[in-house]
């Protein structure tokens, strides 16, 4: 990609028309959205999305059914880029279409279901959700509030994965500079991913924004520890190793980069949003339980899905040796800091930020240059995973249904 | 042409740099702040490992990122490769078991 992003504006004031929802949060995008229940439903599910483009598809491949899952599919299914849901269930499992439906319902957003053994099999349910999605689509669109969109509507999510010695080095502080200038412009930036921050407890609780969030900081840091100690693993890798990485710790403050400089404002759980604008820390590790910890990320996919939960309209995707994964409902960009990954992936890679090694480009200017792309994502151009259909999700069995002290009225 | 930079020291505070190319023993330019400095390498360092550009005696700090990234088990000079067989984890107890070769865990049985 020749284009360069345009120059870097004051980005202060309207930035496009949002779509205002009922909560008072604003969308990027107006998705039709196909949930489906149960595994069993999933090829129909995505059978119905096929050929329409607004329409997207997220599920829960579980019969049993789990409260951390119901409460993911809850915040997706009414996230603010998400116009009209279509839930589509088997007939026999626990999770509960018709519910979902009605929760969506509540938020203002047109909202129907259906279960495949009664609707007449495969054939029939994808006629009928065809259907449904037309109907949708146009309710949608007639129930569409624009309003002003700024910088201080935004919520971005950050996520690293396929790491190298360059994601910590350009990659994630790049992502920092944005995350700076998006809070200090009255927005809200998300990062994750604890169990890579295993050594910073002291730099951590000392970005704390106030007493409260340095103890929740403490309590979710002191829970990943935990968690790590007790399965003996930390995220670290003999890839990372071989990569040069030589402890967790410096796995740790590579990551952490991606967090910029502002004060952590506290911690969100998986499927909560951000109290108030500022930087949050999202804690996806699981809680203690009887069914053991499980497992806190096990996929860059399952961590994209957390951000995109919290309400970002928009996810950014830190990635040194390269991916070709997208995200569901909010547009995914992709950003290395290696250049050799951007011209072998140059069709799905969305940023390269390789000229901060090279002393050619201050990571402020990197900075500048990558919120410059994000407004125009944000004003409608499409990532490079939107461009190609990348709309990956999962979501797993979990649970983080135990309130911690720290997490006090929250939980 | 300018010369290549070889390597990145993120903070200034920071006791290591990184590879960005493959090195060669021999004087490496460092780029530090924005400025150029130099590192005499005392034996191949691989592109993303770390060289060390100060003397670090057994058991003291290996400083990346303005911040402890573990602490050196043997001594370490300046210009020598420091990875996993000269510098431990303050906090996995599985990186002192780990293989120098390839980092792959020696404590898991495999029969």
């Amino acid at each position: 990609m020749n284009e360069s992003p345009a120059p870097v504006g004051d980005f202060h004031g309207t930035l496009c028309q949002g779509y205002l929802r009922q909560d008072g949060r604003k969308g990027i995008r107006n998705l039709v959205l196909i949930v489906y229940t149960v595994e069993c439903a999933k090829h129909v599910a995505h059978a119905i999305q096929a050929g329409e483009p607004d329409a997207q598809v997220i599920g829960f491949s579980g019969c049993y059914d789990n409260a951390y899952a119901i409460r993911l599919l809850l915040a997706l299914a009414r996230h603010p880029n998400v116009g009209a849901v279509l839930c589509v269930g088997l007939g026999c499992e626990y999770t509960q279409p018709k519910r979902i439906a009605d929760k969506v319902r509540e938020s203002g957003r047109p909202a129907e279901w259906f279960f495949i053994q009664q609707s007449g099999g495969t054939l029939s349910s994808i006629q009928k959700g065809k259907q449904r999605v037309a109907q949708l689509r146009s309710e949608a669109e007639s129930r569409a509030v624009r309003v002003p969109f700024g910088l201080s509507d935004l919520v971005v999510g950050c996520e690293c994965g396929g790491s190298d010695f360059t994601s910590g080095l350009a990659g994630n502080p790049v992502v920092g500079k944005l995350y700076d200038r998006l809070v200090d412009a009255g927005g809200s930036a998300v990062f994750e991913e604890i169990v890579e921050l295993i050594g910073l407890r002291g730099v951590l609780i000392e970005r704390a924004a106030s007493p409260e969030a340095a103890l929740q900081i403490a309590s979710a840091y002191d829970k990943a520890a935990d968690y790590c100690q007790t399965v003996r693993q930390y995220s670290i890798s003999p890839g990372n190793y071989a990569g040069g990485l030589t402890t967790i710790e410096e796995k740790s403050l590579g990551a952490f980069s991606k967090s910029g400089s502002r004060p952590i404002q506290g911690v969100i759980r998986v499927a909560e949003r951000p109290p108030h604008s500022g930087l949050w820390l999202l804690d996806s590790v699981p809680d203690p339980h009887f069914m053991q910890f499980g497992y806190t990320n096990p996929n860059d996919t399952e961590g994209i899905i957390d951000l995109v939960a919290t309400g970002a309209q928009l996810v950014l995707f830190v990635t040194g040796r390269g991916s070709v994964i997208g995200g569901p409902i909010a547009p995914l960009l992709k950003i290395t800091g290696n250049g050799e990954t951007y011209r072998n992936l140059e069709g799905d890679m969305d940023f390269d930020a390789s000229a901060v090694l090279t002393g050619d480009k201050s990571l402020q200017k990197a900075g500048d240059e990558l919120l410059s792309l994000v407004v125009q994502v944000v004003r409608g151009r499409p990532s490079k995973p939107e461009l190609l259909g990348h709309h990956e999700y999962v979501i797993i069995y979990k649970h983080q249904d135990t309130p911690s002290l720290a997490a006090g009225c929250r939980a | 042409m300018k010369p290549a930079i070889h390597c990145f020291r993120v903070d200034p505070r920071d006791n290591v740099a990184t590879l960005l190319l493959d090195a060669v023993p021999g004087e490496c330019r460092v780029l530090s702040e924005g400025n150029v400095d130099s590192v005499v390498i005392r034996a191949p360092i691989p592109r993303g490992h770390k060289v060390s550009l100060a003397d670090v005696t057994v058991g003291e700090t290996v400083i990346k990122y303005g911040v402890v990234i573990g602490r050196a088990s043997q001594l370490i000079r300046r210009g020598d490769h420091i990875h996993l067989h000269n510098c431990q984890s303050q906090f996995d107890e599985r990186s002192s078991t780990l293989s120098v070769d390839d980092g792959s865990p020696t404590d898991t049985p495999y029969e």
